[in-house]
């Protein structure tokens, strides 16, 4: 082993602390001594999470009031650099915030990034990210040079969360620095789009629909079979971009990363943005009139068929259980 | 209103990738094209100049290549004019070097807004929008699903994990478009034949103030250092529907004990 110190960025929805933030912990304790977060917000609040993840001790910024995050984050990380020197790396979710984040930092520090990373490979002091390229069936390893800050951007499911039983994160104050012009964003209003049954993230079967289905209405052919098995809804850009279904529903390279037990694609073609959000999954079945589909390459099930004939008798026999 | 949009032009998505093993970089010699990803952002230009009641829109690219058929594509749709960066230099550059020149050259037009997409179809770093921001000394907004002007601001639709929020931002700022929010236009026979004399500036990297240690795989703090094949999923049973396919489903499901 391993590295003297990892920073990784701690993100919370609704409260709770944010499972990639969780499955971060788990690898960055795995290769460093000392790991630490930083976090925009109230640091007591997530502490005790963060804690019991395996981080010693938690940055935090305070309330940003409604401010964007990526330039104050940045700002204040680029000073306690400056101030306190650097850590071995910084590890950032790809999520949205991660991202503003991450790019201002390696901006204002001159630091390269490397992104879209599914594994660490630290060896020394050498840091080294994979990252899935062509639909995932290439793997290409990047290795940092030379002596700047590194950041890494990991992508969601990489790694397994698991508690550490450590005790609550010292919480350490984050200064703001003034940020000028670049701080001037602010949020005026939030929504939050209703969704039902288990996230999508999460659940342990995910149901998908995509352009086969034909037409809008047809998606809720997609929402009864996820309703029967517990699942969670999801949908191919294809659909998402047609307006049948919105953006939280979209699985792939630009959506979510799911990692379910089983998938089911119904009408989906299986395109490489496709198919690097879905091919974690244990086990893909795949319903596709088209035998050629590039789904089937990768189902562990594939049935030939017209999904408006296949997905309702599934229903009704489902139904009758 | 004067708008500057970044563009990327990427080998055809539709011809199967590959990375050349000597400078282990994305094969260039294929069709070159407009990524699709930044269509939008051209749209959305477009349409925020002829709301506004006039200004411009100019493209800005970097390719290694001297490429220009990605800009002839955007300026058919009607942006005004576009600057190249190109340079041999500029091989192996990563976003942070992409970033910066970039910036350099977007600042030669003093825009209002810059817009760019969230993330390219061939690198999707999805970091280069906020780079050039930092370096330009901007505020940003990434991942806007709608875009109104303002007077001196910009009002944005973000897109969040669970919704959108509502962002307000001063001008000049920079935007980075979510694929698939507007309905890129197809360019016109006119346009085209427009687009054929419409200027396109080529840049170098020293026309732009730049060294060339900060650019390619020199100025860009990091290597690759192995190509592998992933790990193949096995396709497994594929089975015709004959109007008993659903109970292969079934029958499936019950073996994984989850119904
Ligand atoms: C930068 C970038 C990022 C992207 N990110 C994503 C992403 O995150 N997620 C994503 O999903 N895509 C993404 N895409 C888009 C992706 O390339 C595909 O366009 C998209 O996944 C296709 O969706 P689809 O499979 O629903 O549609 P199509 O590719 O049109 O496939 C429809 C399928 O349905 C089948 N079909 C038609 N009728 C029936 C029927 N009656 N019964 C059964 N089957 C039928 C057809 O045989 C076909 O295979 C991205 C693209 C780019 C360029
Ligand atoms: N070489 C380039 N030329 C012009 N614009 C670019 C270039 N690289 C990235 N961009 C812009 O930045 C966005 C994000 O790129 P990336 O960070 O590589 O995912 C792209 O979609 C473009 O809008």
């Amino acid at each position: 082993m391993a590295l003297d110190n990892v920073w990784v960025f701690a993100e919370a929805a609704d409260g709770q602390v944010k499972t990639i933030t969780l499955e971060m912990l788990a690898k960055a304790r795995e290769i460093a001594d000392e790991v630490s977060c930083f976090y925009a917000g109230d640091g007591d609040d997530v502490a005790e999470t963060l804690g019991d993840h395996g981080a010693s001790t938690v940055f935090a910024t305070g309330d940003l009031d409604d401010a964007l995050v990526g330039p104050p984050v940045a700002a204040a990380l680029a000073a306690k650099i400056e101030a306190d020197g650097a850590p071995d790396l910084i590890l950032f979710g790809t999520t949205y915030d991660g991202r503003d984040v991450a790019g201002r930092l390696s901006a204002k520090l001159g630091a390269p990034v490397i992104t879209n990373v599914v594994d660490l490979v630290v060896d020394g002091d050498d840091v080294a990210g994979v990252e899935p390229v062509f639909g995932g069936t290439t793997n290409v390893t990047t290795r940092f040079t030379g002596d700047a800050v590194k950041i890494v951007l990991i992508r969601p499911k990489s790694f397994a969360a698991e508690p550490a039983g450590g005790s609550a994160a010292d919480v350490e104050d984050l200064d703001v620095p003034e940020l000028g012009n670049t701080g001037t964003a602010t949020v005026t209003a939030r929504f939050v789009e209703e969704t039902s049954g288990p996230k999508l993230e999460e659940a342990a079967i995910v149901v998908s629909g995509g352009r086969g289905l034909g037409e809008a209405a047809k998606y809720e052919m997609v929402e009864q079979l996820a309703k029967l098995l517990k699942a969670a809804p999801g949908a191919s850009r294809a659909i998402v971009d047609a307006g049948w279904v919105p953006y939280s529903y979209q699985v792939g390279q630009t959506g979510k990363v799911v990692k379910p037990t089983v998938y089911v694609a119904c009408g989906i073609s299986g395109a490489t943005q496709h198919m690097v959000g879905m091919k974690g999954a244990k086990y893909i079945i795949a319903i596709n009139k088209d035998k050629e589909a590039p789904i089937f390459s990768i189902a562990d099930l594939g049935i030939v068929g017209d999904v408006h004939k296949v997905m309702p008798k599934l229903i009704e026999a489902l139904e009758g259980r | 209103m004067h708008v500057v949009v970044c563009v990327k032009q990427i080998p055809d998505p539709a011809e199967p990738g590959s990375l050349d093993p000597a400078t282990k970089t994305l094969k260039r010699t294929g069709n070159i094209i407009l990524d699709e990803s930044d269509s939008y952002g051209v749209e959305m230009a477009l349409q925020l100049v002829t709301s506004a009641g006039g200004g411009t829109v100019s493209l800005v690219s970097m390719a290694p290549g001297g490429e220009t058929k990605g800009l002839r594509t955007a300026l058919a749709m009607g942006a005004a004019d576009a600057i190249l960066v190109s340079d041999p230099a500029l091989s192996g550059t990563d976003a942070l070097g992409t970033a910066k020149v970039l910036a350099a050259a977007i600042a030669r037009k003093s825009p209002d807004l810059v817009l760019t997409a969230t993330e390219s179809s061939d690198g999707y770093t999805g970091t280069v929008p906020s780079q050039i921001a930092e370096l330009m000394g901007l505020p940003s907004v990434t991942f806007a699903k709608s875009i109104e002007i303002d007077g001196s601001s910009v009002n944005v639709r973000r897109q969040t994990e669970s919704g959108y929020d509502e962002v307000t931002c001063p001008l000049p700022a920079v935007v980075s478009v979510t694929a698939g929010v507007v309905e890129p236009r197809y360019p016109s026979f006119k346009g085209i034949m427009a687009a054929k004399s419409k200027p396109v500036e080529e840049l170098t990297v020293a026309d732009l103030g730049l060294s060339a240690d900060e650019v390619g795989w020199a100025g860009g703090g990091q290597e690759i250092v192995e190509i592998a094949a992933a790990e193949a999923r096995e396709a497994g049973r594929v089975v015709e529907d004959e109007g008993e396919g659903f109970a292969e489903i079934v029958t499936f499901l019950e073996n994984l004990k989850v119904i």
